[in-house]
């Protein structure tokens, strides 16, 4: 059987960090009891100059370091992910295909799925793939989320991103099955012009989030003949450190299993980056052979599942040349809470 | 007067509903009552339905006519009256039902009750509940019924030394009830440790002594009693019906550790059934806060002013106590989706009294009352059933 998967992967997050109990302090909560009840401890933020543009071209630089035979030329086509493009009308494509030396022959989009649009790109690129219409196709999911000051969300919107490389050439992780799972679901939407999203609450939890992630990931498992147990590891969509752990619970899958790549505790919810960072940290460590269920999910609402397995090529994938995830969460600078109103735009003025 | 009997009742799953429609649960409900009752469309001479909020939390008033429609019978161009008293909207209905069967004018009549609270956000779903609160005098303040009933926990802590664990034991007994009734939105007991120890949402009171924001309709068909062995073998009459007011406002009370609407209502329904409140066997109460079931208890007549907490203690009220309250669950269990509460109260009572209350059967089911509170107590409904 022809190879069809991972070529490389590099993600980026942010280096500043704020504490739950220092936002919960500023609106007179227990930072201790939402940390508890959210599984989230400490969230990225993103710097004033940084933007899903700037994330992902980091993400994606990262990525060609540890290829270092691939040439950005041989990139046919680059689909960015993200629920926070800087521009309303203006791809961010363009800026990461130009930063990198992709252009011009390239076939760009900005792809909108809420948490999963970074995940759906991959799967586009799959498809390009095994047409043999692109060599290499590149997936970002990349985010800087938004959070109304007081929120809920305020605890976990972060920002971040992971960038993946699709080629039949030099395949560190093969792609065996994808599918997905879709229905018209509002538990989570911004419309246009607002800036910040509204959530539909606890509807957000059982028939939004666990209904299609359990649907999604019960199908990719019927289409591989698989069981929980033949995975070594397994990536669950982490809007909060509660849901990944619960949903994996539910599906049969052990907190062994997950602990790899669920991230959302040190960093928050990257959104389009979130389970794409999570896979990022499981291949940092990944060895031949080993197998990884992934399950993103995208509010509005739809989940992408992944059965992948590491090949002996990544051995000779040159890991080293970028920061692990590991060591881009231990990376860190903490701010108060008014460098992050600074930082996240929450200050309006002209 | 004449008697009048619950020859058939009807039940949704309490909880968040998003699987289905506010129509598609008070069809449910309504349809299992009359399948239970084995009567027709054609028997059934009114319909009643109590609602606190419809327009607010689904935008959908009128909802009389609403009901007939789902429940397939508005060719038959009955009475159908939407009843609203806020929280005992439900049990106002089993009332009005009562009293249109008890007069003659009606034979059979339809009591339906219906809340469908999860369909706006949490904060939203506190605003619609506070309207039922004085809004010029405590809800313009910022007075949430939580905060309401943690001024009246306060003072009965004050007044007759009643402890944060007497509360909580309160949550913890109707959970392990909840546990055995399928209907309930809880189906898990509670330790005591987790009820104290949770999010405080206005001291006294955490988050597991207060009931929970629910979707669910309960349906009930009342017959004159005479009549009622003609549709089914185990009848439940209800021998005392009393309902009562006070002012809206909680700081309008003579003593606000006291709901003289259900002291009245109670005193009106033992009259009629020529009963004191020592002949009751079980009870299901308004405890929409753990307080509210400690005054409950009191003010029905159960115990002494005072001595609610203490009957927690003494596990008096528990299913193995010699008068349990809120075998359902309750409200804080089983789930208070507001305008269904009341009827889901006498579905219970009736369950028991028929011996059909599964594993949360009680053995003595003499009589049963159900009591039902709207607001702060406000209005007031009491109602005693016995078998036939």
């Amino acid at each position: 059987m022809e190879e069809l998967g991972i070529v490389s992967y590099g993600s980026h997050i942010p280096r500043y960090r704020i504490k739950a109990e220092v936002i919960a302090a500023v609106w007179g909560k227990d930072g201790a009891a939402i940390s508890r009840g959210l599984g989230i401890f400490e969230k990225s933020v993103p710097s004033i100059d940084q933007d899903t543009a700037t994330i992902s071209v980091e993400a994606l630089r990262a990525a060609l370091k540890r290829c270092t035979t691939l040439n950005p030329t041989e990139i046919g086509a680059i689909y960015v992910g993200s629920e926070s493009h800087p521009y309303a009308v203006k791809p961010t494509g363009t800026i990461v295909g130009e930063a990198i030396g992709a252009t011009p022959d390239l076939m760009v989009a900005d792809y909108e799925f809420a948490c999963k649009a970074g995940t759906a790109a991959i799967q586009t690129c799959i498809g390009f793939v095994k047409a043999g219409m692109i060599k290499y196709g590149v997936a970002i999911g990349a985010d800087t989320s938004q959070a109304a000051p007081g929120d809920a969300l305020e605890y976990s919107a972060s920002a971040g991103g992971a960038a993946f490389i699709i080629g039949k050439n030099n395949v560190i992780a093969t792609i065996n099955h994808t599918l997905s799972y879709t229905t018209d679901t509002p538990d989570f939407w911004r419309r246009a012009e607002m800036k910040y999203p509204s959530h539909g609450g606890r509807f957000t939890g059982q028939p939004a989030y666990f209904k299609h992630i359990t649907n999604c990931a019960t199908k990719l498992m019927e289409k591989a003949g698989s069981k929980p147990q033949d995975y070594t590891y397994a990536i669950f969509h982490q809007p909060n450190g509660k849901f990944p752990v619960n949903v994996a619970k539910k599906l049969g899958f052990t907190i062994d299993q997950v602990k790899q790549g669920l991230m959302v505790p040190y960093i928050g919810n990257t959104y389009s980056g979130a389970s794409m960072i999570g896979l990022a940290s499981v291949l940092d460590v990944a060895k031949p052979g080993d197998r990884i269920f992934m399950t993103s999910y995208g509010s509005g609402a739809g989940s992408d599942g992944f059965d992948i397995t590491v090949t002996d090529t990544i051995t000779k994938l040159a890991r080293e040349n970028a920061p692990t995830i590991a060591q881009l969460v231990a990376d860190k600078e903490y701010v108060d809470y008014g460098q992050y109103t600074k930082m996240t735009n929450l200050l309006f003025w002209e | 007067m004449r008697d009048v009997a619950v020859i058939g009742v009807g039940l949704t799953k309490f909880g968040e509903r998003w699987d289905q429609s506010f129509r598609q649960l008070i069809a449910e409900a309504g349809s299992k009552a009359i399948l239970d009752a084995n009567i027709e469309g054609k028997d059934i001479d009114a319909l009643y339905v109590g609602s606190m909020s419809s327009g607010r939390f689904v935008d959908q008033e009128h909802i009389g006519g609403l009901v007939a429609e789902v429940s397939g019978f508005s060719h038959l161009h009955i009475p159908a009256t939407r009843i609203e008293g806020a929280c005992a909207s439900g049990g106002l209905a089993v009332r009005e039902g009562y009293l249109s069967v008890a007069s003659g004018l009606n034979d059979i009549v339809v009591v339906g009750g219906i809340e469908k609270m999860n369909d706006v956000s949490g904060t939203a779903a506190t605003d619609i509940l506070a309207t039922a609160s004085d809004q010029e005098w405590e809800a313009f303040f910022g007075a949430t019924f939580p905060a309401l009933y943690a001024m009246i926990a306060t003072k009965h802590m004050h007044d007759y030394g009643t402890t944060k664990e007497q509360l909580a034991q309160v949550a913890v007994k109707n959970h392990a009830n909840g546990a055995l009734n399928p209907y309930a939105q809880y189906q898990s007991p509670v330790p005591l440790e987790s009820v104290l120890k949770a999010t405080t949402v206005a001291y006294p009171l955490g988050l597991l002594d207060c009931s929970p924001v629910s979707d669910g309709a309960a349906s009930i068909i009342l017959c004159s009693a005479d009549k009622a062995k003609n549709y089914i073998d185990k009848p439940v009459k209800i021998i005392g019906s009393g309902q009562a007011s006070d002012t809206l406002s909680l700081h309008g009370r003579r003593d606000i550790c006291t709901l003289d609407a259900t002291v009245h209502a109670a005193k009106m329904a033992y009259k009629q059934a020529n009963l004191t409140p020592k002949d009751i066997s079980f009870a299901e109460v308004h405890d929409c806060f753990t307080i509210a079931e400690i005054c409950a208890i009191e003010d029905l007549g159960f115990v002494k002013k005072g001595e609610g907490g203490k009957a927690i203690d003494q596990k008096i009220t528990t299913l193995d106590g010699s008068l349990p309250i809120n075998t359902s669950g309750g409200l804080k269990a089983k789930g208070h989706p507001v305008g269904a509460t009341g009827v889901a109260q006498i579905i219970e009572v009736t369950l028991q009294l028929r011996g059909e209350a599964g594993k949360r059967q009680l053995k003595d089911t003499q009589r049963g009352l159900a009591h039902n509170i709207g607001g702060s107590g406000a209005s007031g409904v009491v109602h005693i059933l016995e078998a036939m």
